[in-house]
């Protein structure tokens, strides 16, 4: 066969030749993609930070002016951080933990269980668009269905996404509804882990709760790291569902940062402005990335590997 | 534990006893939280057949009078909706092909081929999924804008065909659970790669190939974000942006049309995800595990 291999040969060029030239073929499509929708926009996107850009007019060069006014000469930066990180902080742990919680309810032996996990991640299906606006009917805070059922208790509910105080929550509230696609991937970690492992606790006389702290959760870290992550990154994009429910409203309450960003870009056109942001935006998402991954030799157990 | 007791002291005893009071607890608790899951599709079904004082009533009833589809047909009728169908779907089905070809092709070369630069090339594409996508906002938009893509489908479309990471780590991931052997046994029968690809390997992924589809074709249809920034006139609306304007004071469309035409969009998602739902669970659990 190394006969054959050395003495076919394709326009002239060797086995081996070949298929570096047919890998490099292969992957021309993502390596041109890269360059044009990748790099080259992040090259120019930097730029853009550094200068004064309308879309209509040339940008100008303004140095550091961007980034001094972020910091120092614009209020509305540090609340929709503030938005945003109050959201990712609530609304990460919360949907983590009631995800595992409904995988748990969901790995047992129970009648009817496709319904039910089918029933769990239906609504993790819906676009931002279609969610919000069924919650903004949920909300509403006359005829909707939550503050209805508060009053049976004769209380008088907020009025969600028009109060200062209430958005938010209400927003949090709207994503645990979508905890399903968190919710199957614990299940399918769940279900990685291996009988044996609590046939061994249950021989070494470990009780229900040992077993989950001692088995369960162990076994499944690499799991919670993986939604841990995910969950960050994403809820620090959030945009649709303020952008319908609230516009950022009432008084800024829900300017998440993506909101923000995008109308500096097109309401206000402030390209460059909204260049700054963005790679502001990545910074954080770099840095809270890096916390994670940093921090996780000490929790996430890998199977075959030993915590030393 | 408890079945060591039971063995011990046979019949119905403590044990066996808490462990039924449990289980029923168990039921319960899948059973109520489900119900609440389930609740505001059916809030958003009944609302959709109600007339307009039946919305606006307290307590709120579940069952209208009568199921009134004018809701369905008036909105319908006032809005481009069928324009709005179309649009999407011609969005989905391109990206589909667009998707299934460019990351197979991109998968298959990381998979299978070796060459030089190989792995820190696939360690690029992966780190690639961690940038936001407003970092290369602005710039992108330009460079549509100066194609005078702006206001067309193109931009929705156009970049799906040079494959996404996400898709192409997955197949890739995939594709190296293929036997090199039938590589082997392929150039022997001189098939050259890209019969390789094509008659070997891509039958072979076929399952993975499957949930990208779905992952894909969910992403597409609920897309919000590019459709907002790119369309302009209402010809070239999606549902998703055709959804919105629901919303806008000028128009006043009533709550039972809104819930009536958000029901009608997310039916094909819906109905995708019922017929492929063993596929979609597969699918999780092969990219889930990865940690």
């Amino acid at each position: 066969m190394s006969m054959v291999a050395q003495t076919r040969t394709y326009r002239g060029m060797t086995a081996t030749t070949r298929e570096k030239v047919d890998g490099y073929l292969f992957i021309l499509p993502w390596i041109l993609g890269f360059l044009i929708f990748t790099i080259g926009p992040m090259i120019a996107s930097l730029y853009f930070s550094f200068t004064d850009y309308s879309l209509l007019e040339a940008s100008k060069w303004v140095g550091l002016d961007n980034y001094t006014k972020l910091f120092t000469n614009d209020p509305k930066f540090g609340i929709s951080l503030s938005v945003t990180f109050r959201y990712a902080l609530v609304s990460v742990p919360l949907g983590l933990v009631l995800a595992l919680l409904v995988a748990m309810l969901l790995n047992q032996k129970v009648p009817g269980i496709r319904f039910y996990r089918t029933a769990f991640y239906l609504p993790s299906l819906l676009g931002g668009v279609a969610l919000t606006l069924i919650w903004m009917w949920i909300f509403s805070p006359a005829y909707g269905l939550l503050n209805s059922f508060l009053r049976l208790f004769g209380v008088e509910g907020p009025l969600w996404f028009q109060s200062q105080v209430w958005a938010l929550p209400g927003l949090i509230i709207m994503s645990l509804w979508g905890v399903g696609a968190r919710m199957i991937i614990f299940l399918a970690g769940l279900q990685n882990i291996p009988d044996h492992l609590y046939e061994a606790a249950e021989m070494d006389g470990a009780g229900t709760t040992r077993r989950f702290w001692h088995v369960t959760i162990p076994m499944l870290t690499p799991t919670i790291f993986f939604n841990l992550i995910m969950g960050v990154i994403g809820s620090l994009q959030t945009f649709a569902q303020a952008f319908i429910a609230t516009s950022g409203g009432p008084n800024n309450a829900t300017l998440f940062y993506a909101l923000y960003l995008y109308q500096n870009a097109f309401q206000y056109f402030e390209m460059g402005y909204a260049s700054a942001l963005a790679w502001i935006l990545f910074a954080v998402i770099l840095v809270l990335t890096l916390v994670v991954i940093r921090s996780s030799p000490m929790w996430v157990f890998y199977e075959g590997t030993l915590r030393k | 534990m408890s079945a060591r007791a039971a063995a011990r002291r046979p019949g119905l005893n403590r044990y066996r006893f808490l462990r039924i009071f449990w289980r029923v607890v168990l039921l319960l608790v899948v059973a109520i939280g489900s119900v609440i899951f389930i609740l505001p599709f059916v809030w958003m079904v009944s609302t959709s057949f109600k007339a307009t004082d039946e919305v606006l009533r307290f307590p709120p009833i579940w069952i209208p009078a009568s199921l009134r589809f004018e809701n369905y047909i008036e909105p319908w009728a006032r809005l481009p909706f069928s324009t709005y169908y179309k649009n999407t779907i011609t969005v989905v089905a391109l990206n589909l092909v667009g998707t299934l070809l460019s990351s197979s092709l991109v998968a298959f070369g990381f998979a299978r081929l070796r060459f030089r630069g190989r792995n820190i090339l696939f360690l690029i594409l992966l780190s690639t999924m961690m940038l936001p996508s407003q970092v290369t906002l602005v710039p992108t938009y330009y460079l549509f804008a100066k194609l005078g893509w702006v206001n067309s489908l193109r931009p929705l479309i156009i970049p799906v065909f040079f494959g996404s990471a996400f898709n192409i780590f997955l197949l890739r991931q995939f594709a190296m659970t293929v036997p090199l052997e039938l590589d082997d046994a392929a150039k022997i029968d001189g098939c050259g790669y890209l019969a390789t690809y094509w008659r070997i390997v891509m039958p072979l992924m076929r399952p993975a190939l499957g949930v990208i589809a779905i992952f894909q074709f969910t992403n597409d249809w609920n897309d919000f974000f590019s459709a907002l920034i790119y369309l302009n006139s209402p010809k070239n609306f999606t549902i998703a942006l055709g959804l919105r304007t629901l919303q806008s004071t000028i128009l006043y469309v009533p709550m039972q049309q809104v819930m009536a035409m958000t029901l009608i969009t997310m039916i094909p998602v819906l109905a995708v995800f019922l017929i492929a739902q063993r596929k979609f669970i597969q699918g999780i659990v092969i990219t889930g595990v990865k940690g």
